[in-house]
Order: structure tokens, then C-alpha cells, then sequence
């Protein structure tokens, strides 16, 4: 079981409030990816969720249970640091045991479970080697098995990825994926990155400033972000927010619309100048400098060859536009 | 990329270096050969002193006085048993300034140091009187305690500045495993640590063991170190070159190459990890 | 960036050696202070007076303590000078390539680790002695009258022997300095086209400053309590002429027994430290934050 429950959390460091007060709920069983610019607050949030830090108001509760003043041990979470954090003078058994051994568990069930995760993370040749030894992607590996050995109530991950390169970042999202189909375990996953909580999460939780902007699936976030920020932090390439007088036509402060909802060709009613078009071979990425609209990204299909300078004309396709009030929030 | 010095260059330098480097040790060099002269080889010229017959009477003399084999082990006892005291009060204490900072650790490192600068003249009578109404004068016990504090300060800061390099990350994740406290320092920090807290053993046991002031006041006989017993020659009995440099080199060796075997992390270790 | 729980334990675990040292700081200085109040002398036992500032009137006014204070100085800032400038050149010298570097580290650093009742006596016997040291057999070797150093020369002799002493680690301390210096900006530098002098003086010495800052500190801390080297040597002598402030409250404390007076000088001595140290932590402060 792993329900985890955020009742007006808070934290302050001396007069800064990093997070002025979150409620939040994780369901059993759920992957929860925690989003947001750097300093959003969101690492400050999984350290208190782990105890790391004191919170300054609010109640945890885990599994329906009041965790607020729990030390980190007794929460039954365990947590993968973004240095990995590996003890660099034990061997990667002794690594993977050492929760087991610092739980006073019999040495035979111990071996067991080593070996039970080492074969769930294949690690199975590098059990007597230091972490020195070892490459990030496997590194990263100890880190998770260390973490599973517990049977805990839930993961903590705490941007786990980024130390590693582009092309071991795709296949270590896919692993912790699938060890999440596998175990059914809570997890509670922290980036920065919003391809990672695209791809991985069963509900994203965006944050900005120490607040919640929107919780959601990561297609809602996608197809409806609540207001400017979420529009503009989802999807990649960003959003293209217009205001101004085509704002107006559709009774809004701002519009925005998504680079692969925008149709170019024919006889379009927005037209522009290519400024940069970039071919990444499966699309195109149009940087259109469309007048009083300002710069539109547009995305075009692999076959698709424009050159600087080209006229072309766009429509934005039926239905994609979002519209956003002058509070920034998203309207019905 | 270091280009390649011209060969011609290279040998002034080396010749430069070692006729420095041979200048600078020739002191010690001169005593550990004066060790195996005899007596009255010893006080010739120093061609003719070179030349003379190599004999090992000195180290038979000075073995005879007797004294050294205790001297020797209080300095041992003095040196290695401050060390490791000073070592038990000041890791929990580094512990918490590196991993713990609060507003006032700068300042309270700052403190420590400064206490090292209290000229130890300024306390000796009250310590010679403390030390004589309570019997500590010339005993081990007393001296391990203040040579502890003296340099409690200086081993405070060398493994502050050592722990600071361990990432607090890996504590933390020792405390998500369920290590408390104890387990934390006693099965993580401390084999993470164990380079910096050799090396500040090391240093801190070449600084006791050259310690020359409280030593010197503190002890006679029964408790005296190699220092009050080297000291012992400086009546007319240094007149005895060769017992005199058999001695010196039996007290300075270990802490000789010890000193060489550590010159590294000493670095590190005597300038707070102000110079790496 | 912590719990309270773990606040509390740090706490607790650095109390230890902050009572100790704290211990360790005020009672014996506040007996000396005490003391140092009253006329006091080890051979009266019994016989204390309070005389209000006399034991200072009498140590200040003596002589010897204006010899003592300005032999403090002189011998401090002579190995402080001999020290640095030939640390620097010593250390730019081994920074160099060539054979053996390893061996010659060995054999500078060595004198640091001679204990200093040792090395005075290896100085005073072996080289500085008019009959049969070194020195007088070089003299008379080239016909000269050998000199008597300790004699003629007291407080340069210890300066030579205190500097023979730190000059390892000064060079040692540079020369690791050195070797940090950024190889990528000396190249830029000499592509830019600075000659070797102009980056001597613009990367390498501004390099240095945070290395001699420390050397600075950390020797004066040392060399304000220098003792062993005086007690063994020259007691003091001839007179007052190798006597520093350490030495005197020494003499006038456990030679002379004399303990008000002894005391009232052992806190002109700590006044006088702390005149420096508060100077040196200003410095050091400033350099050990960057």
C-alpha cells in the first residue's frame, strides 16, 4: 500500500516561503511526476515527502497515517538520489543490502532479496564490484535495486536522469517504467524535464513557485492546460501564445496554439516569412515570423522544404485553439 | 600540453634542485652519520670524519642509559593516544559543522582556531599549578590531556574540511535506508572519511610528537618524552657528538618517514584546506 | 537543510569540543588574570596580596621586556621573511621539470618534521660550536678566526635555525600552489603574448597570495611561541639578547618563581597575540572564503 497524502503542506526557509501550502494526494499504486523550472520547488517537495526536511505546517499522512514528524527511516519510502548516492566503499551487494542490514534482517532472506532485485535489474555479473567500477546507467541501477530491496510503500526519485547522457536517459525511462508495471508500486518521480513526465507519468503534477498550477493526466495537461504557464511548460516544441488584435477576434487576452496544429499551405488567413527551418528528418520545425502575430513555430512534415525567406500562408487547424483571460487562466 | 624542456635546461635545474635539496637535508644527514662515528671520531673535520670507521658503540651507549626505550614509548603514548582522543570529540563535532551548517559555523571555526592562537605562555603558571595540586606534574595522563586540547582545534578543521567533499547526498540516503545516527557515521561517513582522517592522524601525531613546550614544562622524567630527553643533552653532555646525533636520529626516524609517507594530505591538512 | 531531529543531534555532538575547548580557553586565563593581580611568589607560599596593576608596572618596566618584545618581533617577521621569499624561490625552482623530483621533495620537506629540541641542539653542537662544529672547521680551513655564533650572534643564529625548520613547509605549501596553477590560462596568457615575466607577476603571484596568506597565518601561530629552540640553545643569553617574550615569562615564573609577574606577562603576551590574530584572521578571513 502506498497512498500518500499532502493536507496544506508548507515549508519556509527563515522568511523565503518556498512552498506556501499544498494540497496534494498520490493514490496507491500510481506513477505522480512532480514538474517544474528549476527552483519551482519540487525537489523541496520530495524532501519532505522523505523526511529529509521539517515541514512548517501542514499534515503528511501515508497510507492514511500521520507521517508529519516521522524520521526519514520510518516512512517506509525509499528514495533515489540524482548523484545516485552509492556508498563508494561497499561493494554493489553490500549497497543493495545495506537497508536490509540496517533493518536487523536475518543474512539468508537478505541474500535473497539481493539476488531477487540484481535479477530484476540486471546486475547480476557486478554484485562484488564498487560503484567506481561501474558506468552511470549501472550506477543508477544499484541506486533503484537498493531502493526495491525494501519492498517500501512507495519510490521517491528525485530527477534521477540527469546525470546521464541523451540516449541512456531514453532507455533508463523506459526500465523505471516498466519496473513500475512490474512492481504496481507508488512512485514519485521529480524533473524537470517535460519529455520524462510525458512519457512516464500516470498523473503530472505541474509546479511553479512552491504551487500547484495543475494536476492531471499527462493528455489533459496536453490537450487543456489551466492557464498560460501549463500551456507553455507542456509540449515540446512550446505553445505559441498570440495576443493582441487575433486574440481578440476569439474574445480572449491571449491564444495559444500548438506548432503541430498549425496547417501550412493553401490559402491559410495567417501568413509569414521562414526564418529558420530546422529538418530533423521525421519533422520540420518552421520558425515563421508571421507580422503583428510575432515568431510561430511551426511543425511540418520530414518532406516539407522551406528555406529562409519563404512566404508561406498558415490556418490554424479547427478546434486547437485555446483561449486564455486576462488572469491567465484557461477559458471554457 | 607541457611542451618538452630542452635536456640542457633540464640538467641545471636538476643539478640546482639537488644541490638545494642535499644543502637543506644535510643537517640530518650529518647527525645520522655522526650516529656511527665514535666519539672521538666524531668532532674531527668533516673529511676526516668521513673517512673514519663506521661503528654502531653509540647506539649500544645510548640503549645502555636505559631511559630511551621509555622515553620513546612515552612519546608514543603522549602522541598517538592525544591523536585518538582528539579524533573521537572531534568527529561527531565535524560531523555536525559539515553536514549541520547553521548561521554560526564560520564563526564557531573561526573560534576554534583562535584558541590555537592563545600563546600557551599566557596559561602556563595556572597550568603548572593545576598540574602540580593535582598530581599530574610528570605524569602521561596529564600531558595526553592538554596535548589533546592544543590540538583538538586543528583536527576539528582537517576533517571539516574532509567531510565537506562527501556529498551530503549519500548521508541522506543512509538515513532513507533506515541507518540511524550511529550507523550513518559509524558504517558510511567514517569509511568514506578514512583517507582524510588518516591524514589528519598523521599530521596530528607529528605535531604532538615535536611538541616542545608543554613537554618541556610539564614533565621530569617519569612521563618525559623524546623531546625532555634530547633536551637532556643540551648541558655539557652535548659535548658527545656521537651519543648526541645516535640519539637524535633514534627520535626523529619514526616521525621521519611517517612525515614522508603523509607529506601529501600534511599539505591539506596544515592549511585547513585553504591550499590543494 | 536538515531536520530538526538532526539539528538537535548536531548539537549535541558538537558540544563536546566546544565545552572543552571553551574549558580550556577561560580557566586557565582567568587564573593567570587572577593572578596576575597579586604578588605571588612559589618560594612565599601563603603570602598573596592583591597589588592592583604593580606585577604589570614591574614587567613592563624592566628592561629586559622591551628586549623581549622587540626580539618577538624580529624573529617572527626574520623567518617569516626568510621563509616566504625562499619558499617562493625554492618552490618555483622544484616546480620545474627534472630528474629526481620525488627524491629532492623528500629531502626538503625533512626538516619540518625534526622535533625542535633536536634540531637546536644539532645547530648549537654540530655547526654553530667554535671549537668542533662545522662552521668553525670550514673557518679555520680557510684560515679564518671561527666564530662563536650563539655568543656574538644569538638571536641570528636561532632566526637561522628556526628558518632551517619552517622553510619545508613554506616551499612545500607554495609549490603545491603552483602546481594547481590553471595550465589552460598560462597558455591563453602566452598566446595573448605575455612574456614570462609579465605572467610571473599578473597569474602566478596573484595565485600565490591565497598560499602565502596561509603560510603567513599558520607560521606566525607557531613562531609567537617559539621556546624550545631558545631554552636549549642560548637560555636566553648572553643577558636578555635572545630572549622572547615566551622565554621571559618562563624565567620570571619557574626560574624566578615569581608567578604574579610571571602571570601579568603571560597576558601581555596573550593581549599582544590577540593584536595579531585579529589582524592575521582579518587577512585569512578574507582570503579563505573566495
Amino acid at each position: 500500500m502506498g497512498k500518500i497524502t499532502l493536507n496544506q503542506v508548507r515549508k519556509s526557509f527563515g522568511e523565503v516561503d518556498v512552498i506556501p501550502g499544498i494540497d496534494l494526494s498520490v493514490e496507491d499504486g500510481e506513477f505522480v511526476v512532480f514538474v517544474g523550472p528549476s527552483g519551482c520547488g519540487k525537489s523541496t517537495l520530495l524532501r519532505l515527502i522523505a523526511g529529509l526536511e521539517d515541514t512548517s505546517g501542514g499534515i503528511i499522512s501515508i497510507d492514511g497515517m500521520d507521517a508529519t514528524d516521522l524520521p526519514p527511516a520510518k516512512r517506509r519510502l525509499a528514495m533515489v538520489f540524482q548523484s545516485y548516492a552509492l556508498y563508494p566503499h561497499m561493494s554493489v551487494r553490500k549497497n543493495i543490502a545495506f537497508p536490509l542490514k540496517m533493518a536487523g534482517m536475518d543474512p539468508a532472506e537478505q541474500e535473497k532479496r539481493v539476488s531477487h532485485a540484481a535479477k530484476i535489474l540486471n546486475l547480476g555479473a557486478y554484485l562484488d564490484r564498487r560503484p567506481g567500477q561501474l558506468s552511470g546507467g549501472q550506477r543508477q541501477r544499484v541506486a533503484i535495486g537498493r531502493a526495491i530491496v525494501r519492498e517500501p510503500a512507495a519510490f521517491l526519485f528525485d530527477e534521477p536522469l540527469s546525470n546521464l547522457d541523451a540516449a541512456l536517459r531514453v532507455s533508463m525511462r523506459q526500465e523505471i517504467s516498466e519496473l513500475h508495471q512490474t512492481l504496481k508500486t507508488t512512485m514519485i518521480y521529480v524533473t524537470h524535464d517535460q519529455v520524462e513526465a510525458m512519457t512516464m507519468a500516470d498523473k503530472i503534477v505541474v509546479l511553479n513557485a512552491g504551487r500547484i498550477e495543475q494536476v492531471g493526466s499527462p493528455m489533459e495537461l496536453y490537450r487543456s492546460p489551466a492557464n498560460l504557464f501549463v500551456a507553455g511548460f507542456i509540449g515540446s516544441p512550446k505553445m505559441n501564445l498570440i495576443d493582441g488584435a487575433e486574440a481578440d477576434k476569439h474574445g480572449a487576452t491571449t491564444i495559444g496554439i500548438r506548432p503541430e496544429h498549425i496547417d501550412i499551405g493553401g490559402d491559410g488567413p495567417w501568413e509569414g516569412v521562414v526564418g529558420l527551418s530546422e529538418h530533423l528528418g521525421s519533422d520540420t520545425f518552421l520558425k515563421v515570423n508571421a507580422g503583428t502575430l510575432g515568431t510561430l513555430t511551426v511543425r511540418a512534415s520530414g518532406e516539407v522544404m522551406m528555406h529562409h525567406g519563404d512566404s508561406i500562408r498558415m490556418s490554424p487547424q479547427p478546434g486547437k485553439i485555446l483561449r486564455f483571460g486576462a488572469d491567465g487562466k484557461a477559458m471554457a | 600540453m607541457a611542451r618538452k624542456a630542452s635536456n640542457t635546461r633540464k640538467a641545471v635545474v636538476t643539478i640546482a634542485a639537488w644541490s638545494i635539496g642535499f644543502l637543506i637535508f644535510f643537517p640530518i644527514l650529518w647527525i645520522i652519520i655522526l650516529g656511527f662515528k665514535s666519539e672521538g671520531d666524531a668532532i674531527k673535520t668533516p673529511l676526516q670524519v668521513l673517512f673514519s670507521d663506521w661503528t654502531l658503540q653509540s647506539y649500544h651507549d645510548v640503549q645502555a642509559r636505559s631511559n630511551y626505550g621509555r622515553h620513546f614509548w612515552n612519546s608514543v603514548i603522549l602522541s598517538v593516544g592525544s591523536t585518538v582522543i582528539a579524533l573521537a570529540i572531534a568527529i561527531p563535532a565535524a560531523w555536525s559543522m559539515a553536514f549541520v551548517p547553521g548561521r554560526r559555523t564560520k564563526d564557531l571555526l573561526m573560534w576554534m582556531l583562535s584558541t590555537k592562537m592563545m600563546p600557551a605562555v599566557g596559561v602556563l603558571v595556572p597550568m603548572y599549578l593545576l598540574f602540580r595540586d593535582f598530581g599530574l606534574l610528570d605524569s602521561r595522563i596529564g600531558l595526553v590531556g592538554v596535548l589533546t586540547l592544543i590540538n583538538l582545534p586543528i583536527v576539528v578543521w582537517m576533517l571539516y574540511t574532509y567531510f565537506k567533499e562527501i556529498p551530503g547526498e549519500i548521508l541522506e540516503a543512509a538515513r532513507m535506508d533506515g541507518a540511524s545516527l550511529k550507523s550513518e557515521i559509524l558504517y558510511v561517513l567514517t569509511p568514506m572519511a578514512v583517507p582524510g582522517i588518516a591524514s589528519t592522524m598523521l599530521l596530528n601525531i607529528i605535531l604532538a610528537w615535536n611538541e616542545a613546550f608543554w613537554t618541556l614544562q610539564l614533565t621530569t622524567s617519569q612521563a618525559a618524552p623524546l623531546t625532555q630527553f634530547i633536551a637532556s643533552y643540551s648541558s655539557p653532555e652535548g659535548l658527545f657528538y656521537a651519543k648526541l646525533s645516535a640519539a637524535s636520529t633514534m627520535a626523529i626516524a619514526p616521525i621521519l618517514i611517517l612525515g614522508w609517507f603523509s607529506q601529501k594530505q600534511l599539505v591539506r591538512g596544515l592549511t585547513f584546506g585553504a591550499v590543494k | 537543510m536538515a531536520t530538526a531531529h538532526s539539528r538537535t543531534a548536531a548539537r549535541l555532538m558538537l558540544s563536546p569540543a566546544v565545552i572543552l575547548l571553551l574549558l580550556w580557553m577561560i580557566v586557565p586565563l582567568g587564573m593567570t588574570l587572577y593572578f596576575s593581580f597579586l604578588r605571588y611568589n612559589l618560594l612565599m607560599p601563603g603570602m598573596e596580596t592583591f597589588v592592583g596593576f604593580e606585577n604589570y608596572y614591574y614587567f613592563i618596566n624592566q628592561p629586559a621586556f622591551w628586549s623581549a618584545l622587540s626580539n618577538t618581533l624580529i624573529l617572527v617577521l626574520g623567518v617569516l621573511c626568510i621563509t616566504v621569499v625562499g619558499g617562493i624561490l625554492l618552490a618555483l625552482l622544484l616546480d620545474q621539470p627534472f630528474w629526481g623530483q620525488g627524491i629532492v621533495r623528500v629531502l626538503v620537506i625533512a626538516p619540518f618534521f625534526v622535533m625542535p629540541t633536536v634540531s637546536a641542539l644539532v645547530w648549537k653542537n654540530m655547526f654553530m660550536n667554535p671549537v668542533n662544529g662545522i662552521f668553525a672547521h670550514i673557518a679555520k680551513s680557510l684560515g679564518l678566526q671561527p666564530f662563536d655564533f650563539l655568543s656574538h650572534a644569538p638571536l641570528a643564529s636561532i632566526i637561522l635555525i628556526v628558518a632551517w625548520q619552517w622553510l619545508p613547509f613554506a616551499t612545500l605549501i607554495l609549490l603545491t600552489a603552483l602546481q594547481s596553477l590553471d595550465r589552460e590560462q598560462q597558455e591563453a596568457a602566452e598566446m595573448d603574448g605575455a612574456g614570462w615575466m609579465q605572467r610571473f607577476v599578473y597569474l602566478t603571484v596573484p595565485h600565490l597570495t591565497r598560499s602565502i596568506t596561509v603560510v603567513i597565518l599558520i607560521q606566525t601561530i607557531f613562531l609567537l611561541s617559539v621556546f624550545a629552540e631558545i631554552l636549549v640553545t642560548t637560555n636566553g643569553g648572553p643577558g636578555t639578547a635572545s630572549t622572547n617574550l615566551t622565554y621571559l615569562v618562563y624565567a620570571q615564573s619557574l626560574l624566578n618563581y615569581d608567578v604574579g609577574g610571571g602571570s601579568a606577562g603571560g597576558i601581555i603576551a596573550v593581549i599582544l597575540a590577540n593584536i595579531v590574530a585579529i589582524f592575521l584572521m582579518r587577512m585569512i578571513g578574507k582570503n579563505l572564503e573566495a
